[in-house]
């Protein structure tokens, strides 16, 4: 298994929940201090230069409008990074190809980063969260037709190398499509997708692709990822490697079961802060019309219901949490490996604003040097 | 005792469209808002006094299909000439509210060969202020009751309760945001060059709006368009708001009815 270190980069230092109606979209951004800000970067840059230390891998994502995400632009830090580093895979999940209006540009920037890194490059692709529509002007109905149709033309535009092609698609157009720099790896860099429910992880098994889950838990996980297996067998595909899976999780690592624990609700703030009114949760067709319909009809169950009264105990039963001393995370993940059938991939989302420096780096190392070597074991095909 | 309500699925060039049908005379084809059809209201009991009301379910409204190719107004526009060429419908009035206004209008600007008159109620579907004035409040990004609000000249009657509604009932609702979001996302609720080709419109057009439309105004939005289309009168409706034909059916329809018998 490859373990990532993976950082949202939010800006914690907000005023009382009580004073905004939302952290995303509308919150003003007078309440962003820049000085504060490029000292958090930096520190957030340190902190996965670190990880590649430790022998971790490297992934960074993409969220636009929020104090809970500062990196509106994830192939800028990609570069930084993509410079910085020398071991490291880089993996960013994703782009919101759905939403970005130019998918050249995409492949474009990507085989950039790609060739800066010598080839330690892993593109992500992702549908985009909801807030994100209004944040963008995203059109969040069809999208994941606009999606397959970006998803086609960037990988049609890595790997064609004789000159221009022409796209003239239902949402793209473009009649000279001939980029440059190619990328550094062959064919191109490694594809993951984000699935978050079993009709999506379909069409992502079609493709071959590794699919990702975010804080799914475990019946959601188990369930995507069995739909991305019986996809494949359905179409005569051949059988997926573990490595083609791979997990979100908040995790800590503190010394003691208490340590961990206290790291982990440090962590929990980016559950308790995501305050977002209905009308950014539930843009028209983001979700489909029935899912909208029970969403009117009252509180949301299962484990949606969890993230509107986040508690610790709650997120680590159902398997969003892995925290505690090494032995206790490495026997959370094992317990969740075996319940999904195997994943390749651990995504840690180790870091969050209260959880200073320090204590970051620490949860960090101990994960790496108490619980990482064991899950290599677990499946050294893939092991770093 | 009113006419009786009948529906049916006609196929147009591929294209499935569901339509209600009341009242027998000339035809009056209604083109529905964001809300989506409602052949019980009392507005097309009304209407239906006054001639042929035909009433179509926009792709993907209601329980109308969603029909891949059809993803834009001016989809719809066609659409509806399509279905007037169909049937063979002459003198037509077309009436449409809201969304609906926008659809009417974007026919008139094509064609009015089939067409007699023309009654828009509350119609979006133009650019009216520069580019940094939102002419139109942004649905999407309002809490629900705010545009309750802004819509009705008595919110309290319009209150969001869904506790009360069938699965199917939230359903269509569902459906309707859906599909309203697909037709109006981007450009927000307007067509840009809708308003340089309204004078194109040269039958009597009448403009009706709620006195108490704080979404659109008819000060602003309403005498935008009027003065856009040549010779179109405004009329403006007491206790309404950006639904009149909701809130006041008899005053929207008596005021239609004395359009329709103008000279």
């Amino acid at each position: 298994m490859r373990a990532w270190h993976f950082s949202e980069n939010a800006y914690h230092l907000l005023p009382d929940a009580k004073e905004y109606d939302s952290i995303r979209v509308t919150l003003p951004n007078r309440y962003y201090d820049p000085k504060l800000g490029a000292d958090l970067y930096h520190r957030f840059i340190d902190e996965w230069l670190i990880a590649e230390e430790l022998g971790l891998d490297i992934m960074v994502n993409e969220h636009h409008q929020t104090a809970t995400n500062l990196n509106p632009g994830g192939p800028i830090v990609m570069g930084i990074l993509a410079r910085e580093t020398k071991a490291a895979r880089l993996l960013i999940l994703g782009n919101p190809i759905a939403n970005r209006r130019e998918p050249v540009r995409v492949a474009e920037e990507m085989a950039m980063v790609d060739v800066y890194s010598r080839g330690r490059l892993e593109v992500g692709f992702v549908r985009g969260v909801p807030y994100e529509m209004s944040a963008g002007n995203h059109r969040p109905t069809r999208m994941m037709e606009r999606f397959w149709e970006a998803y086609d033309l960037i990988l049609k535009a890595w790997t064609r190398h004789d000159g221009p092609f022409n796209w003239e698609g239902k949402y793209f157009h473009h009649r000279q499509v001939n980029i440059w720099p190619r990328p550094y790896q062959e064919p191109h860099p490694p594809v993951w997708i984000t699935a978050l429910s079993p009709g999506s992880a379909q069409a992502v098994g079609e493709r071959g692709t590794v699919v990702a889950c975010f804080l799914t838990g475990f019946d959601g996980s188990k369930q995507v990822f069995d739909s991305y297996r019986a996809r494949r067998a359905e179409l005569g595909l051949p059988p997926a490697g573990l490595d083609r899976f791979a997990y979100a999780a908040l995790v800590y690592t503190g010394e003691t079961d208490e340590e961990g624990y206290a790291g982990a609700r440090k962590l929990m703030w980016y559950v308790e802060a995501n305050k977002v009114p209905f009308q950014f949760t539930s843009p028209p067709g983001y979700h489909p019309p029935q899912a909208m319909a029970g969403a009117m009809k009252g509180p949301a169950s299962g484990v949606f219901k969890m993230f509107q009264n986040p508690k610790l105990e709650s997120f680590m039963e159902h398997g969003l949490v892995f925290a505690g001393n090494p032995d206790s995370v490495y026997r959370q993940i094992i317990k969740f490996y075996e319940h999904v059938g195997g994943f390749g991939h651990i995504l840690l989302m180790g870091q969050a604003g209260f959880l200073d420096h320090q204590e970051t780096v620490k949860g960090m190392q101990l994960f790496a040097r108490e619980v990482y070597p064991r899950l290599k074991e677990l499946h050294p095909a893939v092991a770093a | 005792m009113n006419p009786p309500i009948q529906s049916h699925r006609l196929t147009l060039h591929g294209v499935q469209l569901d339509v209600y049908e009341q009242g027998q005379g000339r035809p009056i084809l209604v083109l529905h808002g964001e809300d989506g059809p409602f052949p019980q209201a009392p507005f097309f009991a009304l209407l239906a006094n006054q001639g042929r009301v035909i009433l179509p379910t926009h792709p993907g409204f209601g329980h109308a299909p969603d029909m891949t190719d059809i993803d834009t107004v001016d989809d719809l526009a066609y659409l509806y000439l399509d279905l007037l060429d169909e049937c063979d419908l002459r003198d037509a009035v077309v009436i449409g509210c809201s969304l609906g206004g926008w659809i009417a209008a974007e026919m008139a600007v094509k064609s009015t060969a089939r067409l007699g008159r023309l009654v828009l109620i509350a119609p979006l579907g133009i650019k009216v202020g520069d580019r940094e004035t939102r002419d139109i409040p942004d649905i999407f990004a309002l809490p629900p009751e705010e545009v309750v609000r802004l819509q009705y000249h008595d919110p309290a009657q319009a209150a969001l309760d869904y506790t009360g509604l069938s699965d199917d009932e939230l359903l269509v609702i569902a459906r309707n945001r859906e599909a309203t979001a697909l037709y109006a996302w981007e450009p927000y609720f307007h067509n840009p060059k809708l308003r340089q080709r309204l004078h194109r419109i040269a039958i009597p057009t009448l403009l009706v709006w709620g006195a108490s439309d704080r979404f659109v105004t008819s000060g602003y939005y309403g005498t935008a368009y009027r003065d856009a289309i040549p010779g179109a009168q405004l009329a403006v409706i007491d206790r309404a708001g950006h639904w009149p034909h909701v809130e006041q059916p008899e005053a929207v329809v008596e005021r239609v009815g004395a359009f329709l018998v103008s000279v």
